[in-house]
């Protein structure tokens, strides 16, 4: 997976997305302009690799919902092209549909039907839904998702994370190839978010590729293997996950007690950036060898008491790609 | 596909369907259980149930004298023959709420069925299934077809219980004054049943256009009941006469065509024309609307 800078890939509005067969989801310079003249989405280039874990990040309003429901044909782009496991286009998507579990916006259901009802209700929707076994499909999600026990409370009555779990099991339904789950931890406490992050896990696991979109970097960081980042309608970074903890610039940290002189050697040696603070010193490592520095720190006689390289957090990446303040802890 | 699933689940292939039809069937089955199990809908069949129940009682406390409404024409016409024969209270009823209740149940169904689901958001969890946009619309508008008959069968299936318990039954007098066998009569009830829930499903076609505009199922009923009144008020007005048979409401009370011989058919054909006309083309804004919508809700 290389990375890709969307802003430089240059699509033009009517390249048509690539039918290629290891991507899930795949779109060219998709477009959403409403009618008040916003750009919501603004021509992105999404690759979702089958079988991956795709971590669609933004803050809120960056446009990952307008994406979302174009990739599941809710919406009709005003620009570009998109193909969801091989099916192509606002019209066309519904040929895919079947093999795609969705949750988009939070869960929707019918507050007097119980949740197996409302499940049924999902399930009599499906034109390609094997009749016989419904039932058994129904409970089947449900024990999935931990639902089996509170399957004939009302949804009203059920809790949120309730809810949003029930959101997830109607994606469960039958098996799927992709899952798109939109903020499924929205609003849930840590518990629940453990229990959605678990949940995704065992999709992954049974091989379906899983895109899930989410303004918690946190959430992203432990389940991913991919990401996508949003900001003001544009992807502004995709790629593996270490990808985008190598995009960082590694920097040398040496804790000394002459950190000037130690400043002087690495300015020596052409690192830029040096920085005394206290006792400690950085510079951007570049290409150097770290081990060559310690020689050389040494050979000018500067007392190293401890050296080592780092990485900006991930925190810090997601500020500089996006531009603003990520809500780290929800 | 169909003989697959069959043998996979060991039951027989019920019937000899195509599966394409299974499937809509069930869909249709449960959109039928979503209007006839929600709350307010039967809040709004005991009501349609109630009402012809408190006319029975007024008449039957207050009988008014044959022919008492001395009309030849509208409800007046029926209150007189009501004490006479209480085939005559299904009728009222169905006269009496065909004004306004039986319309408002209708805008009721008609908001809930698509802008209510988008206002509720499973609009989008049913299109993601996927349901298919147009598949969805016309099953919700089979739906809207079947309550308006069971709404006008409900009016007057009560008003007949009610006639037969309080009043009695018998040979019927039509209001152009022959009388024919009580069966004869029960069919000219049916008929006109047939027909107002024709016209009712003719104004579900008008909701159900709207309902692809908006989110808000309020929004929808009100609009509709506004159209109910307001063309109820212009066919009043005799200065606009030249576009009274274009009104939607025009033809809704044509149906005491039904209570005379003979039958004025020509009546009740122009009736279901300007009805299924109005079915057409709000039917196909509908379609239209539903294949373009962006669903942002």
């Amino acid at each position: 997976m290389t990375l890709i800078d969307a802003r430089s890939a240059g699509a033009g509005p009517d390249r048509p997305a690539a039918a290629d067969p290891s991507l899930a989801i795949a779109t060219a310079g998709l477009a959403k302009r409403f009618r008040g003249g916003q750009l919501a989405v603004d021509h992105i280039d999404l690759a979702v690799p089958v079988g991956s874990v795709y971590g669609f990040l933004g803050p809120n309003g960056s446009g990952k919902t307008t994406t979302i429901r174009m990739l599941l044909g809710l919406i009709h782009p005003s620009g570009g092209s998109f193909t969801v496991l091989g099916a192509s286009g606002a019209d066309g998507i519904d040929a895919a549909l079947p093999r795609v579990g969705a949750l988009v916006e939070g869960p929707a259901f019918y507050p007097f039907l119980t949740g197996r009802q409302n499940l049924a209700r999902c399930d009599a929707a499906d034109r390609t839904a094997d009749l016989g076994t419904s039932r058994a499909r129904i409970d089947h999600a449900l024990e999935q998702v931990g639902l089996l026990a509170a399957a004939d409370k009302r949804y009203r009555a059920y809790s949120l994370g309730m809810k949003q779990r029930l959101g997830i099991a109607s994606g469960l339904l039958r098996p799927r190839d992709l899952m798109i789950l939109d903020e499924p931890t929205n609003g849930l406490d840590p518990q629940g978010t453990r229990e959605i992050r678990t949940l995704i896990r065992q999709i992954a696991a049974a091989g379906t590729t899983v895109f899930v979109s989410s303004h918690l970097l946190a959430e992203v960081e432990q389940i991913c293997s991919h990401v996508g980042v949003m900001s003001t309608g544009r992807l502004v970074f995709q790629g593996t996950m270490a990808d985008l903890r190598g995009r960082g610039e590694r920097r040398i940290a040496i804790h000394t007690a002459e950190p000037d002189r130690a400043a002087k050697v690495l300015a020596d040696l052409g690192l830029a950036g040096a920085g005394v603070a206290g006792q400690d010193v950085t510079a951007v490592l570049g290409e150097h060898a770290p081990e060559a520095i310690n020689a050389e720190l040494v050979r000018a006689g500067v007392p190293v008491a401890g050296l080592a390289t780092v990485r900006p957090s991930l925190e810090d990446l997601f500020v500089q790609l996006t531009g603003e303040g990520f809500d780290v802890n929800g | 596909m169909s003989t697959d699933s069959a043998v996979q689940t060991g039951r027989p292939a019920v019937t000899a369907a195509p599966a394409p039809v299974r499937h809509w069937l069930r869909l249709l089955r449960s959109e039928l259980r979503i209007v006839f199990v929600r709350p307010r809908n039967l809040a709004m069949l005991g009501v349609l149930a109630v009402a012809p129940v408190f006319l029975g009682f007024a008449l039957w406390v207050n009988t008014p004298q044959p022919g008492a409404g001395g009309g030849n024409s509208g409800a007046a016409a029926l209150i007189g023959q009501v004490a006479e024969n209480g085939v005559f209270l299904a009728l009222l009823a169905i006269f009496v709420l065909m004004t306004l209740i039986l319309p408002l149940a209708i805008a009721v169904v008609s908001g809930d069925a698509l802008a209510g689901e988008a206002g509720l958001g499973t609009l989008r969890t049913l299109l993601t299934v996927p349901a298919g946009r147009v598949r969805l619309l016309a099953t919700k508008y089979v739906v809207i077809v079947i309550f308006s008959l069971v709404a006008s069968a409900l009016v007057a299936i009560v008003g007949l219980i009610m006639g037969a318990l309080l009043f009695p039954i018998g040979p019927v007098t039509l209001l152009s004054g022959a009388s024919v066998p009580l069966i004869d009569g029960l069919a000219r009830l049916a008929m006109i049943v047939i027909y107002v829930a024709t016209a009712l499903a003719a104004l579900g076609a008008i909701g159900i256009a709207l309902s692809t505009f908006t989110q808000h199922a309020l929004a929808v009923m009100a609009t509709m009941l506004v159209v109910v009144v307001v063309s109820q008020i212009l066919d009043a007005v005799s200065q606009v006469a030249v576009i009274h048979p274009y009104l939607p409401t025009h033809f809704w009370l044509a149906f005491d065509a039904l209570l005379r011989t003979p039958i004025d058919w020509t009546q009740i054909w122009h009736g279901l024309a300007s009805f299924a006309v109005y079915a057409v083309i709000f039917g196909a804004v509908a379609v239209a609307r539903i294949r373009r919508a962006n669903i942002s809700s």
